[in-house]
């Protein structure tokens, strides 16, 4: 493939690899905070050539993840309404509740549609006006502005049987509470690239400054990837602790700021609970009360209860970066990506999952 | 969470669920040694020969796709369990169950490319049978079609006769029948000739055997489950281990980029005119020029190796110079959120 395959060839890799190599001059602990680039790790099977020394940790980017068991149950009780539709995107499917998932729910007679885009869950509201379609929506910048935009459309066009129940989060809270855990003693972080899109590298700027630490902006190809890496090794060498961006064919300094207005216009910072991270100031944003008649929490008199962390999973702990997948009693026996205990294993962007799918091998 | 208590989605999906309801419930009840097999198709002693039996269930939405529908569908795709097993294939049922409602017209077009398909193959449908059910009791279409075919004397083709050495090709491009009908369900343009690639291998696979006799070891078609899947399988069955190079994996570029966009591996979507030849190494060269000489085999290539062990490790070395496992479907392959 064209402009893809480049960025996967051994031929451009092997060097970059070496320069990492003789780059690296302790140990150095890197978070990739992102999801999609712990997954293009284990895809491309990164972990088997990249030198000694350099240890990557798994962080919090992952949104199904961090989706809590009472988002899930909300969205389960949401779904199982008379007259509702659900609408999602796939990973959320098989997401454990408290007591189910969204596929249980679904089995058991639940209406649960997948789409591909907040504006297919609209388009099903205006082709199906005898229902409610509630789009069960979580993720981060890089989706909230988008749904935002949604939501301005269906008010605009009136359509009243269109809701979103909004599980969404932004990031820069939850890496700011992660960051102030003594034990991680990070040296660097990958920043996620499709959220840097929206909120710009310049965000990064008081984590940097402020828990010294060096952090790079990086893409999804394993070139992006050990870019920024060799990047983050560079600063460590050079004893700087600042904000890069590896990724600058998407990502700008200023990020974009007609998606952030869209975005705070629609919704506005609540405290949210984080799976295995618990409750992050500021950290979720809900629908403003303006646009209350599209928030289906509203709409449905859903409120959110306390649940427990399932026994025995580690998920916090390894959305912390502080154990690995390995080290958690339930990994690969009760708890697999068909039946996944923590949410590490269920999204396909999970920690879990991806140790599970992809293994390590030398 | 506890075991389902009801059917899933991800119990038909050829994953790790469907073999879980396989061992689970069928062949705990059912169970005898040529079932137990669980190979594409049964082979069963006659005394006056061996007999290929299989059978198989057509629910495709939509029934019309890009490259063929239903109904040609079922019929390639019962002919070619036959053909994993080196059978020759004799005749077919065909067994319709139909939803009231269901367009006459779109009936008609259906058995048009059922006879198509048979002329095509020279395999014809022997018996059948139709049923209609109430509006919203079924949807549109569904289709059964049993196969029966010959296996010439002292041919044995089995997923356990995989052995270390053996070279795995793969008959042409991946992914191209699951990646139509995800971006058709998905209501997806994508720009470029997205196809199902469906098309019966019989042929193909009697011109292999003839060209070189005992050194096909293993055949299979990659259909639910993908590559990934079938690899996983028969590496376990044999009892040996498997190693891909990503480089050499056949794929169009409109496939890969529709994967990219949907967060699809290739490796995991379904394949309805392919199949995977394991073959002893000092004839693959040989049959990979035969398989590429014909128009079922035209984009073969060697995809990787069988190696001694781990028993039953698929290990990918990546384009990127790592490497890493790959491992069965789990459940339906379902889009990424971001």
């Amino acid at each position: 493939m064209k402009y893809v395959s480049e960025f996967r060839d051994k031929t451009f890799i092997a060097p970059l690899v070496d320069e990492l190599r003789r780059t690296i001059d302790r140990p150095l602990r890197v978070m990739e905070v992102c999801g999609t680039h712990t997954m293009a790790i284990f895809r491309h099977g990164l972990r088997a050539i990249l030198p000694e020394g350099l240890n990557l940790i798994s962080g919090p980017g992952c949104p199904v993840c961090v989706t809590s068991a009472a988002h899930i149950d909300g969205f389960i009780e949401v779904a199982g309404r008379q007259g509702v539709r659900a609408a999602i995107f796939g990973d959320l499917f098989r997401v454990p509740g408290t007591h189910g998932s969204l596929a249980r729910a679904q089995s058991a007679g639940a209406h649960v549609e997948v789409v591909y885009s907040p504006t297919d869950a609209l388009a099903l509201a205006r082709n199906h006006p005898e229902e409610i379609v509630v789009f069960l929506s979580v993720g981060f910048e890089t989706t909230i502005p988008l749904v935002a935009a949604t939501i301005l459309e269906a008010q605009r066009q009136e359509v009243d049987n269109f809701a979103v129940f909004s599980a969404h989060k932004i990031m820069p809270p939850a890496l700011a509470a992660l960051l102030g855990d003594p034990e991680l003693r990070l040296d660097g972080l990958l920043c996620p690239g499709h959220v840097s899109t929206i909120i710009g590298a310049a965000a990064y700027e008081p984590l940097a400054a402020g828990h010294g630490l060096s952090c790079v902006v990086a893409g999804f190809e394993p070139v992006d990837i050990l870019q920024a890496l060799i990047m983050v090794a560079r600063q460590a060498r050079e004893g700087r602790f600042e904000v890069e961006n590896a990724y600058g064919r998407a990502v700008t300094w200023e990020g974009n700021p007609r998606a952030r207005k869209l975005m705070d216009q629609v919704f506005e910072p609540v405290d949210c609970q984080w799976r295995g991270l618990g409750i992050i100031p500021g950290s979720g944003m809900a629908i403003r009360p303006e646009f209350a008649r599209f928030d289906a929490e509203k709409r449905f008199g859903i409120r959110l209860a306390d649940t427990p962390e399932p026994k025995g999973c580690m998920c916090g702990e390894i959305l912390k970066g502080r154990k690995t997948p390995a080290d958690c009693p339930l990994f690969a026996g009760r708890c697999t990506p068909l039946d996944p205990v923590g949410p590490c294993m269920v999204s396909s962007e999970g920690t879990c999952a991806a140790h599970y799918r992809f293994g390590q091998t030398g | 969470m506890k075991p389902a208590e009801t059917i899933l989605l991800d119990h038909g999906s050829g994953g790790r669920a469907s073999q879980e309801l396989i061992k689970n419930i069928f062949l705990a009840q059912l169970d005898n040694p040529v079932l137990a097999c669980l190979e594409d198709s049964a082979l069963v002693e006659t005394g006056a020969g061996r007999l290929a039996f299989t059978t198989d269930s057509y629910v495709v939405d939509p029934i019309f796709f890009p490259g063929g529908d239903i109904g040609e569908l079922a019929i390639n795709g019962t002919i070619n369990d036959l053909a994993m097993r080196g059978a020759k294939p004799l005749c077919l049922s065909l067994g319709l169950i139909l939803e009231e409602g269901f367009p006459l017209a779109d009936l008609q077009r259906v058995i048009a490319s059922v006879r198509t398909a048979c002329n095509r193959a020279d395999v014809p449908v022997v018996t059948g049978d139709t049923k209609v059910v109430p509006r919203g009791k079924g949807d549109k279409i569904f289709i059964n079609t049993s196969g029966i075919g010959l296996v010439d004397p002292g041919l044995d083709i089995s997923s356990r006769n995989a052995g270390p050495g053996d070279m795995i090709i793969l008959s042409g491009s991946m992914g191209d029948h699951g990646i139509t009908i995800l971006t058709q369900r998905a209501g997806i343009s994508l720009q470029g000739n997205l196809r199902s690639d469906t098309l019966a291998l019989h042929r193909l696979v009697q011109k292999m055997l003839a060209a070189a006799p005992g050194a096909v070891h293993t055949l299979r078609d990659p259909t639910r489950g993908g590559v990934a899947t079938s690899l996983n399988e028969i590496a376990a069955a044999a009892q040996v281990a498997v190693e891909l190079d990503e480089n050499q994996l056949p794929i169009k570029p409109e496939v890969g980029a529709a994967c990219e966009i949907l967060g699809m591996d290739p490796l995991y979507l379904a394949n309805e005119g392919k199949c995977l030849a394991l073959v002893a190494a000092e004839h693959a060269d040989r049959l990979l020029a035969l398989m590429r000489s014909l128009p079922e085999g035209a984009d073969a290539a060697i995809i990787g190796r069988v190696t001694k062990g781990p028993a039953g490790r698929v290990r990918l070395n990546t384009a990127a110079g790592g490497s890493r496992i790959v491992q069965s479907l789990t459940g339906e392959p379902l889009p990424r959120i971001c």
